[in-house]
């Protein structure tokens, strides 16, 4: 089955919560940190923190109700994060690009985003050149691999909130670590 | 608008306005994001806070946010551009936007207001607008939902739509202070 049609699958059984509540619910958590931190950065910093605490705990969900077993490559594994990842938590595929050459770099565009739906930034000349806004994705991804022994680094390089054309994050796998039992000893 | 340095301006900014008003209506995402997304929040705040009390205040707060969301302008002005049209004349209104001039106008356009189909307006009288009786309507739903307004009926016609309206809504001080706040 492709992974498209495995997304589809998984997510029918999902059990669903209204979107509007999830925008709101991440919008208030937006908010209260930029209220929190005079900064920007340091709002980025902290959603992608809480987003490495979701992505860690995540990751098992994820497991859990795919059963996917391990990816041959990177690619698969993007393929799989905007495919089935985005899909099974989100409902939403972003289109995975861009690679580079030695694989080992990829973008996600999404074309929809429910985080970020009915937002704008504030108008205070600052908060459109410094706040990544969906942050906290970045550090889901980052916590959720590095469960799965892929070290990344994931940033956001445009957001529409931003008056960018489209949202891209870009994925930069820093290495595959090598922690893990030997299959033989499990 | 008019608090935008040189900077801001030179961004293409899609207001939120231009955007499909119903895009997420009814969509849903799944109940595990939302369980992980306010577990980090609960875990976030409690770093922060000592005791229970604390805990459960702050948390009040933030639920108290997004139940005034609920009942934002916004919100209210689309629950009128659709809900309300629908109800009274059967249709959804042509337009919703915001004043390019004035930061507290909002308009509801009707290309064709029921209230004026069967009634010609003499040319001395070229001003008088029926659809005033649907500004009053407008505002008293305004008023209603704590979001107190002026609002008034305009002719605008077009070549295609002889009896196009503009709903302009221009909402009271107190109000934008509030939403100021509430940001």
């Amino acid at each position: 089955m492709s992974k498209a049609r495995l997304g589809e699958e998984f997510w029918k059984k999902t059990d669903k919560v209204n979107a509007e509540l999830f925008v709101l619910t991440y919008g208030s958590i937006v908010a209260q940190l930029c209220k929190e931190y005079d900064d920007y950065a340091q709002v980025n910093k902290e959603l992608d923190n809480m987003g490495y605490n979701i992505g860690v705990r995540l990751i098992e969900d994820f497991l859990a109700r795919t059963n996917i077993g391990r990816c041959k490559d990177f690619c698969e594994t993007a393929e799989v994060i905007a495919k089935i990842g985005f899909k099974l938590f989100l409902n939403i595929t972003p289109t995975v690009t861009n690679f580079s050459p030695d694989n080992k770099q990829f973008s996600l565009i999404f074309d929809e985003n429910p985080l970020s739906d009915f937002v704008e930034l504030p108008d205070d000349g600052r908060a459109q050149d410094e706040l990544w806004y969906s942050n906290i994705l970045c550090g889901v991804l980052k916590g959720a691999l590095e469960m799965i022994q892929l070290q990344v680094e994931a940033h956001f390089v445009s957001d529409v909130l931003r008056g960018n054309d489209h949202t891209e994050m870009r994925v930069v796998l820093i290495k595959v670590i090598d922690d893990e039992l030997p299959l033989s000893e499990i | 608008m008019s608090s935008g340095s040189s900077k801001i301006s030179t961004y293409k900014k899609t207001s939120i306005f231009e955007r499909n008003l119903n895009r997420i209506k009814g969509t849903e995402i799944s109940q595990a994001a939302f369980s992980f997304l306010f577990g980090e929040i609960v875990r976030y705040t409690q770093k922060r806070v000592q005791g229970i009390y604390e805990l459960e205040k702050r948390l009040n707060i933030q639920g108290y946010r997004v139940g005034q969301k609920l009942l934002e302008l916004i919100r209210i002005l689309q629950f009128i551009f659709s809900n309300v049209w629908k109800a009274l004349f059967n249709k959804q209104a042509d337009a919703l936007e915001k004043s390019k001039e004035n930061e507290d106008e909002y308009m509801i356009v009707d290309n064709e207001p029921m209230v004026n189909k069967y009634i010609s307006v003499p040319k001395e009288m070229a001003y008088f607008d029926c659809a005033a009786f649907i500004a009053g309507i407008v505002e008293a739903i305004m008023d209603g939902s704590q979001f107190p307004s002026k609002v008034t009926a305009h002719s605008v016609p077009t070549q295609g739509f002889p009896n196009r309206t503009v709903i302009l809504i221009k909402i009271n001080e107190s109000v934008l202070e509030r939403e100021k706040y509430l940001k």
